[in-house]
């Protein structure tokens, strides 16, 4: 395990790089000249010559790169020009709602897909597999923000159950905490459970199929044993494999769902950050995303080496 | 009585192989449930945009002050908005442009995709550069990566197109490559080969052909996805600006209004997710009959 680990995390670390890079190119194709915006409007040609120079954006390109490299190594994202705060500390303050927000969504997600794909897994051919699966199918067709939008009118505008926007911290009150994530989560969740669902039940029908299955109901194991031992436990392997990429998409749609619920997470940061031109903070939010991800993605392949003890990475 | 009998398919014009073939496909699709409805959905979508101007008043921008806020009627189907232009029309108009821009985005990620995967397979010693490349993409969520392109390129329809297909190239280049993988690896790939076929046509002509399956499939899956990206991007203000309607910004513009005027909101709500729900029935469909191990969309 040791050595899996080390060779991962070198692995990384030419994907880490390619994605810095990609952002500071990604950022470099910006219309405007940043040093005029930072500079403001009073300014004059002597001051944004200055914060050009101060910024480095009179070099080449590739000295830029090299700046904004070396500049990460050592923690610095570059500071933000709306906030007048580093980058790393505005992503920091607000990675803990972006973060619970995801996290409840992923904790409604993965039960209750998997839930449904087995049962419909199951009931194959049912009524309960046809329902099942329209719900999947309606899960990943609806728009999550028309839901949401939706959601607010019935939960929180006519029925008053929960609040229709904003976050509480979960060190201030954790009930209050939870009650403000617990409707954005669930509109997040939609998509994903529909996602899991589908994905789990044609991964489960797959088990079922094969001989080994058979060969537990021909010598007696009960149905139940042979659903939840035999063929589930094969499934989840399945389940592990896309739960990364589940993680993923629940961070990219809190984007939409933080805007709409107004809660104070990197999603809104970004978005408002666009809408300022702010782009060391753009950078700065896309740069530690995507290196989130790669972590994400280091730690779902050590648990898949470790729940299936036949992978070995050589 | 024997001789009279003569099946009428053999009475036909004899069929050349491939043609054969793509007939009893599309016999085996039209077959599938889902295909059929999600073909028929998809299809009235498709054909409504289309014939938009003789469905609609045909100014989807025209305002109309008296008309302002007017509840689902007679005169306005889906209502009319907080300018008093017509919902209904401004509908049919924003299917233009989201089916194009889902259309455009998706067949430009399978193009990119395949370019991408193909070569990645064949050349290999260009694939560990090409795919830490994809894996960096990929480590940013999808919305994401188009939410950062469409920031750089600036809100334009053209942009949100590029936009998303960036984001799901490195997922078809990847479902490309793994089936060019296997198939190089063919015999009758080493007999174009030593038959002294170019490097370009054993890949068009030879590898391609037999990729086609699942990139099919996982289009069909990014076109459903880009259509609700798309409208995300517009409900965010980064996607196609207004006044020109898309789904997404007629979302948007209703929002304010949601509680007294739910019909503005409503009714592009539910087109998007009728033309996404028509293009996953459409995709699983094809996923079944074409290329039955695959197991995850895109």
């Amino acid at each position: 395990m040791p050595r899996l680990i080390a060779f991962r995390i070198a692995q990384a670390i030419p994907v880490m790089f390619v994605v810095a890079v990609l952002t500071f190119l990604l950022m470099h194709m910006l219309p405007g000249d940043p040093a005029t915006l930072i500079a403001g409007d009073m300014a004059d040609q002597d001051a944004i010559a200055q914060v050009r120079r101060d910024l480095g954006l009179d070099r080449p390109v590739l000295a830029q790169l090299w700046l904004w490299i070396t500049n990460l190594a050592q923690g610095d994202f570059g500071k933000s020009l709306m906030l007048n705060q580093p980058v790393a500390e505005a992503v920091w303050e607000r990675l803990p709602v972006t973060l619970s927000l995801a996290l409840v969504a992923f904790v409604i997600t993965i039960p209750v897909g998997i839930v449904l794909g087995v049962v419909a897994a199951v009931w194959r051919d049912t009524w309960v597999d046809s329902a099942v699966m329209f719900l999947a199918l309606i899960g990943v067709s609806v728009p999550n923000f028309w839901i949401a939008i939706l959601s607010v009118i019935l939960f929180s505008v006519t029925l008053g159950w929960l609040p229709s926007s904003g976050y509480v911290p979960m060190g201030t009150d954790f009930w209050r905490w939870l009650a403000s994530l617990i409707q954005p989560a669930t509109v997040l969740a939609l998509f994903q459970i529909g996602y899991l669902a589908r994905m789990t039940r044609s991964a489960m029908l797959d088990v079922l199929d094969q001989d080994y299955i058979r060969t537990a109901r021909a010598k007696g194991v009960s149905p139940r044993k042979t659903i939840l031992k035999h063929a589930f436990r094969n499934t989840l392997m399945q389940v592990v494999t896309v739960s990364g990429y589940i993680l993923s998409l629940l961070i990219g749609g809190s984007v939409v769902i933080e805007q709409i619920f107004a809660m104070p997470g990197i999603g809104r940061l970004l978005v408002q950050a666009i809408m300022a031109r702010d782009y060391p903070v753009v950078q700065g939010t896309m740069l530690m995303l995507g290196f989130a991800f790669v972590f994400i993605n280091i730690v779902i392949d050590l648990i898949y080496a470790y729940v299936d003890p036949r992978v070995r990475y050589d | 009585m024997t001789d009279a009998t003569v099946p009428p398919a053999a009475a036909r014009a004899p069929l050349s192989p491939g043609a054969a073939r793509r007939r009893i496909l599309m016999r085996r699709l039209w077959r599938h449930r889902s295909f059929r409805l999600g073909a028929v959905i998809l299809l009235v979508i498709v054909l409504m945009a289309l014939a938009a101007p003789l469905l609609s008043n045909g100014e989807p921008t025209k305002m109309n002050l008296r008309a302002r806020f007017a509840p689902p009627s007679a005169d306005f189907i889906f209502g009319a908005d907080n300018f008093g232009r017509d919902i209904f029309t401004r509908v049919l108009y924003g299917a233009r442009i989201s089916l194009w821009i889902g259309f455009a985005s998706a067949m430009l990620a399978a193009a990119g995709g395949a370019l991408v995967g193909l070569a990645s397979a064949w050349y290999r010693r260009l694939d560990g550069v090409i795919m830490r490349i994809m894996d960096a993409l990929l480590a940013f969520p999808a919305i994401l990566l188009a939410i950062g392109i469409n920031a750089a390129l600036g809100p334009q329809v053209s942009s949100v197109i590029i936009a998303l297909a960036a984001a799901y190239v490195p997922r078809m280049a990847r479902i490309v490559r793994a089936a060019a993988l296997v198939v190089r690896e063919l015999d009758y790939v080493d007999a174009a080969r030593v038959s002294g076929a170019s490097a370009g046509r054993i890949i068009f002509r030879h590898i391609l052909p037999n990729c086609l399956a699942p990139l099919i499939v996982s289009l069909t899956f990014v076109f459903a996805y880009a259509i609700l990206a798309e409208a995300a991007l517009s409900f965010l203000g980064i996607g196609p600006p207004p006044p020109q309607p898309s789904w997404g910004n007629i979302i948007a513009e209703g929002r304010d209004y949601s509680v007294e005027a739910w019909w503005i909101m409503l009714f592009p709500g539910l087109a998007i997710s009728l033309a996404a729900l028509g293009t996953n029935l459409l995709g699983d469909g094809l996923r079944d009959v074409l290329d039955p191990r695959l197991k995850i969309e895109a």
